[in-house]
C-alpha cells in the first residue's frame, strides 16, 4: 500500500498577473499531521485551498500541474465528491447558526438531501462529536442551537461537522489563531488523536504549534516551497538558510 | 448543472426588472404619443388645459407642481436641519433621541391620504382665519395650504439623510476644534455643517423628488384649478393632482392619453431629480472613502 | 476685561443656539401629535364590531361600517405580496451575489429608478397593462400597480440582508460539498430569513396606505369582494372618498376608518420590530 495519499506535482497558481504558488511539489503521508508555514502573504492558504478546489471561488484563478488523490487528478473529480473525502476547518469557527448542534454535524448530509435513518443520524453525530472531544459537552443541548458555545466548542463542533463526511483528509486553515490558549491546547491534543484515522494537512503561523503536533513540515516562501520534511529534523537542523531565519523569528 | 441553471434563472430575474423598467417607460411614451401628436410638441408646455378641445397644455401643473415642492423644501430645510443636528449631535445615546426617532418614524408612516383628511378639517380653517385676517379670499384650500402639508410630510424623509451624514463627521475634526477652544456652537456651524454640506444637498434633492410626487394629500388641499397659479394663496393643481382628479372620469381616449403625457412629464421630472442627488450621494461617498 | 465679554457672548451664543434647535425639533413633533391626537380623537369612537362587520350604509342612514374597505385592503395585500415577494427574492439574492457583473449593474439602477417612481404613474401603468385590456376595473390591476412599487422595496431589503451574512458561512457549506444553489437557498436565505421577513413586513405597511395608485384601478366598490377580477374597496379609497364629501355620516365613517389604518400600520411596524428582534 503506497505510504502516500497526496502527492502535489508541479503545481502553479496564478491569480490574475500574480504568480502566487510557484512549482510546488510535495507528499502527504497517510495519517499524519503535516504543517505548512511561512509568513503572510507566503501562498500557504492559497495552496492549501487548492485540496479542496476552493481556490475556484475566487475569480481569476489559474492552476497549472495536478494534485493527486490515491492518484487519482483531483481537477478531474467532481469537486462536490471531493469535498466530501477532503473536509475543512477554517480560521474562524463558522457554524450554521439557523441550525442546532445535531443539525449542524450533519449538516454535510441534509443539505445535499441524503436521507438517513434515524438511527443513522444519531450513530453519525456521536461518533463525530466523540471524535471532536466535544460529546460530553454538548450531549444534553443536541437540539439547542450552536451558537451558545464558547470559541473554542464551536470550533470544535466545526471539526465534528467536517469530520461526520468520513474524509480521508483534513484540512485546517489557522484554526486555533483566533482561539484562546486553553482552547487552543484542547484542538492541538484532538488533532493529535485523530491523526490515526484522518491524514491532515494544517496551515498554521504558529511555530511552536507546528513542532509540538505535527510529523512533516513544509515552509513556503513568497510562493516557493523551499524545505520540507521530518519536523524534528527541519526544526532542528534546517537545510535553507530562509527556513533557519524564519524558525528564528528573522523573517514572518 | 444545477448551478447553472440557478445562477442563469438569477441572472434572468435581474435582466426580468431591467425589462420592467423599459416596458414602463415604453408604455408611457407611446400612450402620450396621440395627445403630442393633436397639439403639437410645442404646445405641450402651453397654458391651456382644455381636454375637450385637444389642448393639453401641462404649465398649469408643471409650476403648480416646481412651486408646492420648492415652497415645503424651503419651509422644511430649518427644521430638518435642526433636527438633524439634535439627533446626531446634542443627543445621540438614551431616551429622548430613541423617543424624537420614533416619532419620525411615525409621521413617515402616516398615510398620504389622512394628512390630506386632516389638512381638510385643521390646516383649512385655520388657513381660512389667516386668509380673512389679511383682506385676501378665503379659500382655505390653495397652493400654501397643500405646501405646508407638504412640508410635514417631506421632513422625516430629509431628516434621516441629514442625520447620517452628520454623523459621519470624523470625530478628529471636531477634536481638533474643540482642542482650539472652539464651543460646540461653532463646531456645528463651522465644522460639521460645511463637512456635511453635500449629503445634506443630496438629501435635500430627493426629499424634493418625494415631493413632486406626493398626490392625496396635495389633491385634497391644493383647490383644483386648471387655470395658471396667480399667488400662493389661491388655487392650483399639480401633475399628480390633476392625473388624480380626472383620470377616473377622462371619456375619451385622447384626454386619457393627455392625462398619460402629464405621467411621462411627472416620471422625467423625478428621475431627473433621483439622478442628481444619486450622483450627488456618490460623488460625497468617494470623496469621505478614498 | 474685553476678553471675559467675548467669552460670555460666546458661551450665551452657544445656549441659544441649542435652545433653537430644540425648539425647532420640538416644533415638528407638534404636527405629528396633532394629528395622531385628532384621528385617535374623531375616530376611536367609530370602532366597533358592527363598524367593522357591516358594509357602508347609503347617504343619510346612520351607521354602517367598512367590512368591504379592509377585506378589500387584505385582498389586495394578499395579492400584491404573491406578485412581487417572490420575485423581489430573486433579484436581491442575484444582485447580493453577482456583484461585479454589468447585468448587476444595470438592475440596481434600474432598481434605484423604480423605486423613485411616483405611486399614481404606477397607476397610470397598470391602467394601461391590465384595466384597459380587460376593459374593467379590478383588485388585479391594483395589486399589479402595487406591487410595481413594492418589488424595489423588497429588492433592497433582501440585497442588504444577505449582505451582512458573513462570507464565512458560505464557504463552510461549500467546504462541505454542498453545491452553490443550495448553499444559497438551504444556508444563506434562511439566515437572512429574519432580516428578509422584516423587509417584507414594513414594506407591506407602506404600500397598505396607498391610495393614488388605486384611483383607476381597484376603483373601489359598494359591495364586499372577494375576486380579484372585479374592482374593490380598500381602506385609503374609503377615506379619500368619504373625507371629500360633504355628508357628516359619511365623514365620521372616514375618521373611524382613518384610525383603523393608523392602528394596522402601527401593528404592522411593532410586528416588524419583533421580528427584527428575534
Amino acid at each position: 500500500m503506497r505510504k502516500d495519499i497526496l502527492t502535489v506535482n508541479d503545481l502553479n497558481v496564478y491569480i490574475g498577473d500574480l504568480h502566487i504558488v510557484k512549482s510546488l511539489n510535495l507528499l502527504f503521508e497517510r495519517k499524519t499531521i503535516t504543517a505548512v508555514m511561512g509568513p503572510s502573504g507566503c501562498g500557504k492558504t492559497t495552496f492549501l485551498r487548492c485540496i479542496n478546489r476552493m481556490h475556484e471561488l475566487i475569480p481569476n484563478t489559474r492552476v497549472t500541474g495536478d494534485i493527486r488523490l490515491y492518484n487519482h487528478d483531483l481537477f478531474q473529480l467532481n469537486p462536490i465528491y471531493l469535498r466530501r473525502k477532503v473536509g475543512m476547518v477554517f480560521q474562524r469557527p463558522n457554524p450554521f447558526p439557523t441550525m442546532s448542534i445535531f443539525e449542524n454535524v450533519l449538516a454535510g448530509y441534509l443539505l445535499n438531501g441524503i436521507k438517513l435513518s434515524k438511527a443513522q443520524k444519531a450513530e453519525i453525530v456521536e461518533d463525530a462529536l466523540k471524535k471532536a472531544a466535544l460529546w460530553n459537552e454538548v450531549k444534553d443541548s443536541l437540539h439547542r442551537k450552536g451558537t451558545f458555545l464558547s470559541g473554542g466548542q464551536q470550533q470544535r463542533l466545526c471539526i465534528s461537522r467536517a469530520l461526520a463526511m468520513k474524509p480521508k483528509v483534513l484540512l485546517l486553515d489557522e484554526p486555533t489563531s483566533a482561539l484562546d490558549p486553553k482552547s487552543t491546547a484542547h484542538i492541538e491534543e484532538l488533532l493529535i488523536e485523530l491523526k490515526k484515522k484522518v491524514t491532515i494537512v494544517i496551515v498554521t503561523h504558529n511555530i511552536a504549534q507546528a513542532s509540538r503536533i505535527s510529523d512533516h513540515s513544509a515552509f513556503m516562501y513568497l510562493g516557493e516551497l523551499v524545505e520540507h520534511g521530518p519536523t524534528q529534523k527541519l526544526f532542528t537542523v534546517p537545510k535553507d538558510k530562509r527556513t533557519e531565519e524564519y524558525l528564528i523569528g528573522k523573517i514572518g | 448543472m444545477a448551478d447553472r441553471i440557478f445562477k442563469r434563472s438569477l441572472a434572468l430575474s435581474g435582466f426580468l426588472v431591467c425589462l420592467l423598467l423599459a416596458a414602463i417607460v415604453l408604455t408611457l411614451f407611446w400612450r402620450s404619443l396621440p395627445a403630442i401628436q393633436e397639439q403639437g410638441f410645442t404646445h405641450i408646455f402651453s397654458a391651456n388645459w382644455e381636454p375637450n378641445m385637444g389642448q393639453f397644455g401641462s404649465k398649469p401643473f408643471i409650476w403648480g407642481t416646481l412651486i408646492t415642492s420648492f415652497v415645503a423644501l424651503l419651509l422644511s430645510i430649518p427644521f430638518s436641519i435642526a433636527l438633524a443636528i439634535f439627533l446626531g449631535e446634542y443627543f445621540k445615546k438614551g431616551m429622548i433621541p430613541s423617543f424624537v426617532k420614533s416619532c419620525i418614524h411615525l409621521l413617515a408612516g402616516i398615510p398620504s391620504v389622512i394628512y390630506g383628511f386632516w389638512g381638510l378639517f385643521i390646516l383649512v380653517p385655520i388657513m381660512r382665519n389667516v386668509q380673512e385676517f389679511f383682506g385676501i379670499e378665503p379659500f382655505g384650500v390653495g397652493l400654501l395650504t397643500a405646501s405646508i402639508i407638504l412640508t410635514i410630510m417631506i421632513i422625516p424623509f430629509s431628516i434621516s439623510m441629514a442625520q447620517e451624514v452628520i454623523e459621519m463627521v470624523p470625530n478628529d475634526l471636531k477634536e481638533a476644534a474643540y482642542s482650539l477652544g472652539a464651543t460646540q456652537y461653532e463646531v456645528i456651524t463651522k465644522v460639521i455643517l460645511p463637512y456635511s454640506k453635500s449629503g445634506i444637498i443630496a438629501g435635500t434633492l430627493l426629499s424634493f423628488g418625494r415631493a413632486v410626487g406626493e398626490t392625496m394629500a396635495v389633491t385634497m388641499l391644493i383647490g383644483n384649478s386648471n387655470v395658471m397659479p396667480s399667488s400662493l394663496w389661491g388655487p392650483g393643481n399639480t401633475l399628480a393632482s390633476v392625473i388624480a382628479n380626472e383620470f377616473s372620469e377622462a371619456t375619451h381616449s385622447l384626454h386619457v392619453a393627455g392625462l398619460v403625457q402629464l405621467g411621462l412629464i411627472l416620471f422625467l421630472l423625478t428621475f431627473v431629480i433621483n439622478l442628481v442627488g444619486k450622483w450627488i450621494l456618490r460623488k460625497l461617498k468617494h470623496e469621505l472613502n478614498p | 476685561m474685553i476678553q471675559k465679554t467675548s467669552l460670555e457672548t460666546l458661551l450665551i451664543k452657544n445656549y441659544l443656539f441649542k435652545g433653537l434647535i430644540v425648539f425647532l425639533s420640538l416644533l415638528m413633533l407638534l404636527p405629528l401629535l396633532f394629528i395622531l391626537f385628532f384621528v385617535l380623537k374623531n375616530g376611536i369612537s367609530q370602532l366597533s364590531w358592527a363598524f367593522l362587520s357591516e358594509l357602508p350604509k347609503p347617504v343619510g342612514d346612520t351607521g354602517g361600517g367598512v367590512l368591504n374597505a379592509w377585506v378589500g385592503s387584505l385582498l389586495l395585500l394578499a395579492t400584491t405580496s404573491v406578485l412581487s415577494v417572490p420575485l423581489g427574492i430573486w433579484v436581491g439574492i442575484y444582485l447580493s451575489e453577482a456583484r461585479n457583473s454589468k447585468l448587476a449593474f444595470c438592475t440596481r439602477f434600474c432598481v434605484d429608478l423604480l423605486q423613485g417612481i411616483p405611486s399614481i404613474v404606477m397607476g397610470i401603468i397598470a391602467y394601461i397593462w391590465v384595466v384597459v385590456p380587460s376593459g374593467h376595473f379590478s383588485a388585479f390591476s391594483g395589486s399589479v400597480a402595487l406591487s410595481l412599487l413594492m418589488i424595489p422595496l423588497i429588492v433592497t431589503a433582501t440585497e442588504e440582508t444577505l449582505k451582512l451574512i458573513p462570507n464565512t458561512l458560505k464557504e463552510a457549506s461549500l467546504a462541505l460539498g454542498v453545491p452553490y444553489w443550495k448553499t444559497v437557498l438551504k444556508v444563506l436565505v434562511p439566515t437572512g430569513f429574519n432580516g428578509i421577513l422584516t423587509g417584507i413586513l414594513l414594506s407591506l405597511s407602506r404600500i397598505a396606505g396607498e391610495t393614488a395608485p388605486l384611483l383607476f384601478t381597484a376603483f373601489g366598490s359598494p359591495f364586499l369582494e372577494t375576486s380579484i377580477f372585479k374592482p374593490v374597496q380598500s381602506l385609503p379609497l374609503l377615506i379619500f372618498n368619504y373625507a371629500t364629501s360633504p355628508y357628516e355620516d359619511w365623514q365620521r365613517i372616514g375618521w373611524g376608518a382613518s384610525c383603523l389604518l393608523i392602528l394596522s400600520i402601527l401593528g404592522f411596524n411593532i410586528l416588524a420590530k419583533v421580528v427584527k428582534r428575534s
